[in-house]
């Protein structure tokens, strides 16, 4: 059995990642791109690795999405949901990307700029600042999480 | 702005590549709707959906290598990609969702039956429903279309017009069902499998986008390609929602936890 409690702990952990994922991307496409244009289509200045990371993560961001509602769908069907694993996978998840979207696609890749026609300074301090607040509350929960499972435990034990 | 001059000069042989193009899909159209007549007399009434999913999605092809839409997209690339995402797209998804294989399998004689069931098993077909084979048709095809001459070529000569189309149809459709199962096929990969392929070929997809917009083809001013590339873009995405939607679904059915793994886990 506590194989089987493993296997589902890490089972939450990723379906909130693969959530949180999605969720940034989404956000990034409706509100930035949709919404208030400040990022293109397209830029001129875009590396063909940039292109193919950006056409990789954005396929990935709905496939992501979908895959994991089933999967946390799946969860509830067995009975397996974890609330505090499932929220701390998103965070990690929405973080990483979003740290991944602001370094590597934005920075090295030069995809694309947060906006455009600014001091780009302050954009990306934020960006990237709230993208370690989001990990931080991850890794917290996720702490969190093992010491009232080690505490569950012992609870059980006695 | 006109893609290439020498279009009009082909008009007798656009009507003849038309004609070959909506022909069978007509016929395709009578065809199921007769095995549909036919089948509800002896067996349970095949579900009123599919006949209906059958109807727009021959429309959406039709829509695209006739008519207005299609006489539009010799000249103007925005409508050839509104074209392209009907017919290599919707059409095959729709025409899939209506499950024709089983249709015709209830409907013919048990011994034809079996017998069109034993073509389905066989190597041709395996190759035809393998996603990274019909993946590389499909977006490999496309890549080959928008990148070489092959486009400017597709509107002088109607044989390399009708060979085009017609490939992006039939591409379209094994790509569909060699990734969601809705007819019974013989050559069933895994989940992942399929849903690895899937991204890598919806990346392909989106990358063509994106090289579009920033290098027209030949002949495709930088506005239409823009928008163009756009539609192809957004309205892919659209399609391919719908795709990894029914290939999740089918996960979470497949993957439906027997009573005695239930059991265990309730105590968890």
């Amino acid at each position: 059995m506590d194989n089987k409690r493993k296997t589902f702990a890490n089972r939450n952990l990723w379906v909130g990642i693969l959530l949180g994922f999605g969720f940034v991307a989404f956000i990034d496409e409706a509100v930035f791109h949709q919404l208030l244009h400040w990022h293109h289509f397209y830029d001129k200045s875009t590396t063909e690795m940039g292109l193919v990371s950006d056409g990789l993560f954005h396929a990935f961001s709905f496939f992501a999405t979908i895959g994991s509602s089933f999967m946390l769908a799946d969860l509830h069907r067995r009975n397996a949901f974890w609330l505090k694993r499932w929220a701390a996978g998103i965070f990690l998840g929405a973080g990483t990307f979003q740290l991944y979207d602001g370094i590597i696609q934005h920075k090295l890749m030069e995809l694309h700029q947060i906006r455009y026609g600014v001091n780009i300074l302050p954009y990306d301090l934020v960006w990237n600042v709230l993208a370690a607040i989001l990990i931080g509350i991850g890794i917290l929960l996720l702490i969190s999480k093992q010491k009232s499972f080690v505490k569950a435990e012992v609870d059980a034990h006695r | 702005m006109p893609i290439d001059n020498h279009t009009h000069s082909h008009a007798s042989n656009d009507i003849l590549a038309q004609l070959i193009l909506v022909s069978p899909l007509v016929l395709l159209f009578v065809v199921y709707m007769l095995a549909v007549y036919i089948s509800n007399r002896h067996k349970r009434k095949w579900p009123i959906h599919r006949p209906v999913l059958w109807t727009i999605g021959i429309l959406s092809a039709v829509v695209t290598v006739t008519g207005p839409l299609a006489d539009l997209a010799h000249v103007n690339f925005t409508a050839h990609m509104i074209g392209h995402v009907l017919l290599g797209m919707l059409a095959p998804l729709l025409l899939a969702l209506a499950a024709p294989m089983t249709l015709i399998l209830r409907t013919l004689p048990v011994t034809t039956s079996r017998r069109m069931i034993k073509v389905l098993g066989s190597k041709s077909i395996r190759v035809l429903s393998n996603p990274i084979i019909t993946s590389l048709l499909n977006v490999g095809g496309l890549w080959l279309l928008y990148t070489t001459d092959l486009f400017v070529m597709m509107h002088e000569y109607s044989l390399i017009y009708l060979l085009v189309h017609l490939h992006i149809f039939l591409a379209g459709y094994f790509f569909t069902i060699s990734f969601i199962y809705i007819d019974p096929i013989a050559h069933r990969t895994s989940f992942v499998f399929r849903s690895i392929v899937l991204l890598l070929a919806l990346t392909a997809h989106s990358i063509l986008s994106k090289y579009i917009y920033s290098h027209p083809p030949k002949g495709v001013s930088a506005v239409e390609a823009e928008l163009g590339a756009k539609i192809m873009y957004y309205g892919g995405d659209v399609i391919e929602i719908v795709l990894v939607f029914i290939l999740c679904q089918q996960w979470f059915k497949n993957s439906r936890p027997k009573v005695k793994e239930l059991k265990q886990e309730v105590y968890l």
